[in-house]
């Protein structure tokens, strides 16, 4: 069947199994491979995107189900050059080591603090709890959400 | 790689549009909600549907809203929406228990009631939920609306009374005066399905008990509804013997199995315990004591 997904802003089109999940089709199509392919059950969150800016695990999202909505993936975070805030952060308070979990975990925060700008670390570690990195820890993770969400208004201003 | 079986996909636009692509379709076509139960059990070959019908354009079935003496909640609300209403709070609480240990935020972004009591997995916790405060659920057919109890629209393992071209649409909670109510669970880790969790209300007359209601989670075949605790509980003092008692009764009647989540004996016990606590807190809300 043919499948429309909006990605970033441009429609991406492609003749598709339907059972093709939303993952593969991102990573194949337009083969933006930020979104990571990781467990495939839902529980570890190296895939999640945006989906009408809510963040969704696309490993248990068939792309067909996605067509007529924006989907919004890790490549769309840094713009001309300027890393979005959550990414300035995870590398201001190093969040991450081997990388795997990244894309999901910045999506993750991005929503987060879309929704709420001053997010408590209870905050951020309820919303990244769909989310399984085997080598930070956590600790940094949650410090560079918190420095994203003070550092949004500056950041923003110099992009 | 995991990846469901070939299927066919088709958007449903309306309820009825739904009902008729089930007709037309036959028992191996299924319903897609969020897809966050279904789509798994495809990818495991647990299920096989030859036809998906997604309903997530059905944004007429997503709605909590009071009327005529009921909570009514639309199948396609998705779990966010029932950890973050106000409303539900304040007359089952039990729900913002549940959802707070319903897998994770990112998942309840997708996943809805009617999907959740459809896959009628009896470690789910909604089905507990929904047993305990009574609910009714309104399953369509072409021929029309029936209304089913919790007790009724369990039939058996992953099996619903939601037969062949027939949807849920709606779940109804009856709003009756002094009910308080809770959920307690016991997972391994947080967002899993439970070892063993509880459900229960209370609508109480005065200092009595009018009415219980306890459902439990992942201890049975089937969501389990204690209806021998239940009895004991109406007419009634609240009070921490009775609870024990009502805690002993559902340890005796649940059904668990030993697995990878515990030995049945552990899983008895904790829901035993679980029974005990979910009750004292229902009585506490309903006594507006809660701490």
């Amino acid at each position: 069947m043919q499948v429309t997904v909006t990605i970033n802003g441009e429609a991406v089109s492609r003749d598709v199994e339907p059972r093709t999940l939303l993952v593969h089709f991102i990573r194949d199509t337009p083969g933006l491979t930020g979104t990571h392919w990781g467990c495939d059950t839902s529980n570890c969150g190296a895939c999640v995107v945006l989906m009408d800016g809510k963040p969704v695990k696309s490993c248990t999202i068939l792309a067909a189900m996605t067509e007529g909505h924006e989907v919004r993936t890790v490549e769309s975070l840094e713009v001309d050059g300027v890393l979005d805030p959550v990414q300035q952060g995870f590398h201001e308070k190093h969040a991450l080591h081997c990388g795997f979990c990244t894309p999901g975990m910045l999506m993750t925060s991005r929503a987060l603090l879309d929704e709420n700008p001053d997010p408590s670390d209870l905050e951020i570690r309820t919303a990244i709890s769909g989310a399984i990195c085997r080598c930070t820890g956590y600790k940094n993770i949650v410090a560079a959400v918190r420095w994203a969400a003070e550092h949004e208004a500056t950041t923003r201003q110099e992009a | 790689m995991q990846t469901p079986g070939p299927f066919e996909y088709e958007r449903a636009t309306s309820v009825e549009g739904a009902i008729a692509s089930l007709q037309r379709l036959g028992p191996d076509a299924r319903i897609i909600a969020g897809g966050h139960s279904l789509l798994p059990m495809m990818k495991l070959r647990l299920a096989n549907p030859e036809h998906l019908i997604d309903i997530n354009d059905l944004t007429e079935l997503a709605y909590i809203r009071e009327d005529a003496g009921e909570i009514l909640i639309g199948a396609m609300t998705r779990h966010v929406d029932l950890l973050g209403s106000e409303l539900l709070a304040r007359h089952f609480p039990v729900f913002r228990d549940a959802e707070e240990v319903i897998a994770d935020p990112v998942v309840r972004n997708r996943g809805t009631i009617g999907g959740s009591l459809c896959q009628a997995d009896a470690a789910e916790d909604l089905s507990a939920v929904c047993s305990a405060v009574k609910a009714n659920v309104v399953i369509r057919g072409a021929d029309g609306e029936r209304v089913v109890s919790m007790s009724e629209f369990h039939v058996g393992p992953f099996m619903t009374a939601v037969g062949d071209g027939e949807m849920l649409t709606e779940v109804r909670l009856p709003l009756r005066p002094g009910g308080g109510s809770a959920h307690e669970k016991v997972e391994r880790r947080a967002g899993d399905f439970a070892i063993a969790a509880a459900s229960a209300a209370l609508w109480l007359d005065g200092d009595t008990i009018a009415d219980a209601g306890i459902g439990l989670s992942a201890v049975g075949p089937t969501t389990i509804e204690v209806t021998r605790a239940e009895e004991l509980l109406r007419g009634q003092v609240p009070s921490e013997d009775l609870f024990g008692k009502a805690g002993e009764i559902a340890a005796e009647d649940c059904m668990p199995i030993p697995d990878g989540r515990g030995p049945a004996d552990y899983k008895r016990h904790l829901a035993g315990v679980l029974t005990k606590r979910a009750l004292r807190r229902a009585a506490a809300r309903a006594l507006h004591q809660e701490a």
